[in-house]
């Protein structure tokens, strides 16, 4: 039987706020699950903390809502354990570059090949409304006494720079795209990353949906306004690597951190990067490993009749005197 | 015949190959089918402090170090000054004749603290501050002072095997003091050349030139010096005699029980047994394909737990190692697993604490701190291993502790276990068994609850990617599928059905595996962790002299085997705890949970395990009814 968009949905209530961009992508995760087929019992979505951590909630597929800041750990060992999973990890951006930036990079570094989602509205809306991450400097949002003091962090150059092989971002106003990109990046060979931007109607005063449609920017011309967002694939842009040569990667990862730090007026979505020829973490322990692919972690036997079927005995053997 | 019992010490700068030369010299002497039990002392340096070796050898069953040295060999000053003061009156000390001048002034390693000390001591005896002096204090207390010129050996083999390269080679010091040391002993000398070729196998130039040193040495030790009173004669071998390390029991424990996910951020000392897992990453399995272990070094402690939890999600059994500061930064994930009924086990290797402490020393320092570890009441298994052999075993039951009661297990190991190399019997993976619980490999219909109540408080659990079995998890309170719950009265069914596994485990672990009687009498000694080892040989030599004393190795901490441990106490009067921390923290468990309170208290914290001595003698001091209360033991460079 063909997998309907219900299937992926559970009957939990969901308590994000009216308008809330959150809606946007879980609809997008449930749809691209759906429109790939995925057997709901070989996906697992992992989150961390906040409201993007209640979205494993939503999905019905395996969930597991993890500690503030660790759901790439939790998630990088399933996926290990078991290759044949298809593993989307979620949080915030909080959760993500701020308490979880040490596992941002160093995930980045293994290239395991799972997808990872951040839902990035500038600020902490679960403990209502503090700066989070990637709120630009001297920016006051509605709930915090001073403007921020802190610079923002750049979600796509630092993915660029820890060695995501797949960065790219969505709106979370915009479903289609976003499902688009979710899928490309969960076919994506190795470790992929999605920046979502998402207004949180609650907190966020400033980048909210018509900030980003642009009403606050008319052309003077036209006296329309002009939107923020745009596509990266309208613009004729390549983020993709087709050769390896060294050349060929610089000039791919200096256009898309160049393009990571458009923001004020226009801000790009799509794909910045795109690397398949980087060897996931799975096939580089393949390499020592042959039949780890096969028999991972999670499916090798271990016992039989409550006995070990592990044989030691060479080890043993190299200990006797 | 003459019984054996020596005690041998090698020692010198970090990276001088202290630690191959006491590899070799171990190996021989286990080779032979003498007892070893050997611990490893060194500084967080990676060159040039002072480290050492001591191996205690024996024709009897051996299971700790004890007070003084039997032969010490110096190939640096340094290990004089550290060490000469422990020779024994009629022991022998074999060292480089070029080291006598050395003022204590010309050696940089040595602290300030030490140096006064030492200075204090010769300027008592009116000796000068050199190695002359102080060698001159023991040569008049009786001591056998063996110079060598190293430098003149190393030419002389030079010429010899014709080699002229070897004549400033003295990384070739070790591999010469140990066999000068084996021949002096009155080792024989065809164990030593198989034991150098096994150490070396993988390079076998070197393994050559080192066996040529080893003949050299040997014959050297044997003919130059007259016989020294502790020579060793024919000793019977046994067969299916191991010689191991702690962290080698582990490893293999977790083979042989199927662990097959472990990740780690190296800390010191418990990296040892992660790198040795990943040594061993593939292996044989039984009417099978081969098997593998997968090792993944994380950026930090709290990925490396992360990690486990994910991976154990999956059905693998996994597991973490790690020491104090990391087990500090895994504990927000250990209520994590607690709340989710993860089965996962975090082998955590004590050392000195707190923050960096002693960071490559000894100590009992994380018995409370395991036992509270994490915010909120959850339930989780604290076991504790007392010597080697036992590891390996108790590694697998942890594993089972795990999966059965589906919760974090914390297995209590510590740095003495991890460095001792001891002889002992062979481990047999035909004793262990494989409980994975309640471990669904099938699930046929829908409606599947994750944390469904039932009457024992576990759970069929299912795993990801198991069909039908889709599940949810959450550190938050949740309901029987795992969705987050903040109904009060669910909120309270779950945290008794968490809690109620605790009960369950107490009546489920058996009586010898919660605590192992060693005799009970009207004093009773009560220890964890690997005190264990020198407990029972100072019980054994107090026995000798025809006093009795109990002793109960607690290995259950949590939850605490209360049942037991009273039922044993019935006939006893005096308790005594040892342990090697502080606080007493075993102490006061048993304050809080027994009838009888503890009596006397022997605590050992400067880093350095305890030895059998100081404990006979701590132990006697009770008998004899003139002790102190607490009494704080120092030994050990």
């Amino acid at each position: 039987m063909e997998p309907k968009l219900a299937d992926y949905k559970t009957d939990v209530h969901n308590d994000w706020c009216p308008g809330c961009g959150d809606f946007g992508i879980v609809n997008a995760i449930q749809m691209a699950l759906t429109e790939m087929k995925i057997p709901r019992h070989m996906a697992a979505i992992f989150s961390g903390i906040g409201c993007s951590g209640k979205t494993s909630h939503f999905v019905n597929v395996f969930g597991v809502h993890t500690l503030h800041g660790r759901v790439l750990p939790f998630a990088q060992g399933a996926k290990l354990a078991n290759p044949n999973m298809t593993i989307i990890a979620a949080g915030g951006d909080g959760d993500g570059l701020g308490i979880g930036a040490g596992h941002f990079v160093a995930a980045g570094r293994r290239n395991v090949d799972m997808t990872y989602i951040i839902f990035n509205n500038a600020v902490y809306g679960l403990t209502k409304g503090q700066a989070s991450p990637t709120l630009r400097l001297g920016q006051k949002t509605k709930s915090l006494p001073n403007p921020n003091v802190n610079e923002a962090v750049n979600p796509i150059g630092l993915a660029i720079a820890s060695g995501f092989t797949f960065v790219g971002r969505g709106y979370a106003y915009d479903v289609r795209q976003l499902k688009d990109l979710i899928i490309a990046a969960i076919k994506h060979k190795g470790l992929a990353f999605l920046d979502v931007l998402q207004p949180c109607p609650t907190y966020n005063d400033i980048n909210t949906r018509d900030w980003f449609a642009g009403l606050d920017n008319v052309d003077e011309i036209t006296q329309k306004p002009k939107p923020r967002i745009y596509k990266l694939e309208e613009t004729g842009y390549d983020p993709m690597v087709h050769y390896g040569s060294e050349s060929e990667v610089n000039e791919k990862l200096t256009q898309g951190l160049i393009k990571s730090n458009e923001w004020d007026t226009k801000i790009p979505t799509g794909i910045f990067y795109q690397n398949e020829l980087v060897a996931p973490y799975e096939e580089r322990i393949a390499d020592r490993v042959p039949n780890y692919l096969e028999n991972p972690p999670a499916i090798q036997p271990i016992s039989s009749d409550g006995k070990s079927i592990t044989d030691i005995s060479k080890i043993l053997d190299s200990l006797e005197v | 015949m003459q019984s054996t019992d020596i005690t041998w010490v090698i020692g010198g700068p970090q990276g001088s190959g202290v630690e191959s030369g006491a590899n070799i010299f171990a190996r021989t002497c286990a080779m032979t089918g003498l007892q070893i039990f050997g611990k490893r002392e060194f500084y967080s340096n990676i060159k040039g402090e002072h480290s050492y070796f001591a191996v205690r050898v024996s024709d009897k069953n051996i299971r700790s170090n004890v007070k003084g040295i039997t032969l010490l060999v110096a190939f640096d000053a340094e290990t004089l000054f550290r060490h000469v003061d422990d020779v024994y009156d009629d022991g022998a000390i074999i060292c480089d004749s070029d080291l006598t001048q050395i003022k204590i002034d010309e050696v940089p390693t040595l602290d300030t603290l030490f140096k006064s000390r030492l200075k204090e001591h010769l300027s008592s005896k009116n000796k000068e501050f050199s190695v002359q002096g102080l060698l001159d204090i023991y040569k008049e207390r009786g001591v056998t002072i063996h110079l060598v010129s190293f430098k003149n050996i190393l030419s002389t083999l030079a010429d010899e095997i014709q080699n002229p390269s070897i004549k400033n080679m003295f990384r070739m010091l070790n591999v010469l003091s140990v066999s000068i040391s084996l021949g002096f002993l009155g080792l024989p000398s065809k164990p030593l050349l198989e034991a150098v070729e096994a150490i070396f196998h993988s390079k076998p130039k070197i393994a050559e030139l080192n066996k040529q040193a080893a003949n050299y040495g040997y014959n050297f030790g044997t003919v130059k010096f007259p016989k020294f009173k502790y020579s060793i004669s024919n000793i019977q071998k046994n067969s299916n005699t191991f010689l191991v390390q702690g962290y080698q029991a582990t490893g293999l424990g977790k083979m042989a029980c199927g662990c097959r996910f472990q990740s780690y951020y190296p800390i010191t000392p418990a990296s040892d047994e992660s790198v040795f897992l990943e040594s061993n990453e593939v292996f044989d399995v039984k009417n099978n394909r081969p098997g593998s272990t997968l090792v993944v070094q994380t950026e930090d402690e709290i990925s490396a737990i992360g990690m486990v939890i994910g991976s154990a999600l999956t059905g693998a059994r996994s597991a973490t190692s790690t020491s104090g500061p990391g087990f500090s930064l895994m504990t927000e994930a250990l209520g994590w697993a607690g709340i989710n009924e993860v089965p996962i086990v975090v082998t955590l290797y004590q050392r000195s604490g707190p923050s960096t402490g002693l960071p490559t020393r000894h100590g009992q320092d994380d018995l409370m701190f395991a036992i509270h570890a994490g915010h909120g009441d959850f339930p989780k298994i604290v076991y504790a291993s007392g010597d080697v052999e036992e590891t390996f075993y108790d590694t697998t039951k942890c594993f089972n502790f795990a999966e059965h009661f589906q919760m974090p297990v914390i297995h209590m190991l510590d740095k003495f276990l991890a460095s001792t190399i001891t002889t002992c019997k062979r481990f047999d993976p035909n004793l262990i068994t494989i409980d994975r619980g309640k471990l669904l490999e099938k699930i046929e219909n829908d409606g599947y609850k994750r944390f469904s109540i039932t009457e024992d408080g576990i759970s069929p659990r299912s795993k990801l990617g198991l069909e039908n079995g889709i599940f949810w998890n959450t550190g938050d309170e949740s309901d029987e599928f795992g969705h987050i719950s903040e109904d009060p009265i669910n909120r309270v069914q779950m945290m008794n059905k968490r809690a109620s596994k605790l009960d369950l485990a107490l009546k489920t672990i058996t009586k010898e595996d919660q605590a192992i009687s060693f005799g009970t009498a009207e004093f009773c000694v009560l220890s964890w962790g690997s005190t264990k080892g020198p407990i029972l040989d100072a019980i054994d030599m107090l026995k000798k002299e025809g006093f009795n004393i109990g002793f109960i190795q607690l290995k259950l901490l949590q939850p605490f085997p209360t049942d037991r441990i009273k039922s044993l106490l019935k006939d006893t009067r005096i308790i005594i705890d040892i342990e090697a921390n502080q606080a007493a923290q075993l102490g006061s468990l048993l304050n809080e949970h027994l009838d009888k309170k503890v009596d006397f208290y022997i605590l050992k914290y400067t880093g350095r395990p305890m030895t059998s001595t100081e404990i006979y003698d701590s132990l006697k001091k009770i008998l004899q009814n003139n002790a102190e209360k607490i009494q704080v033991l120092t030994y050990g460079a």
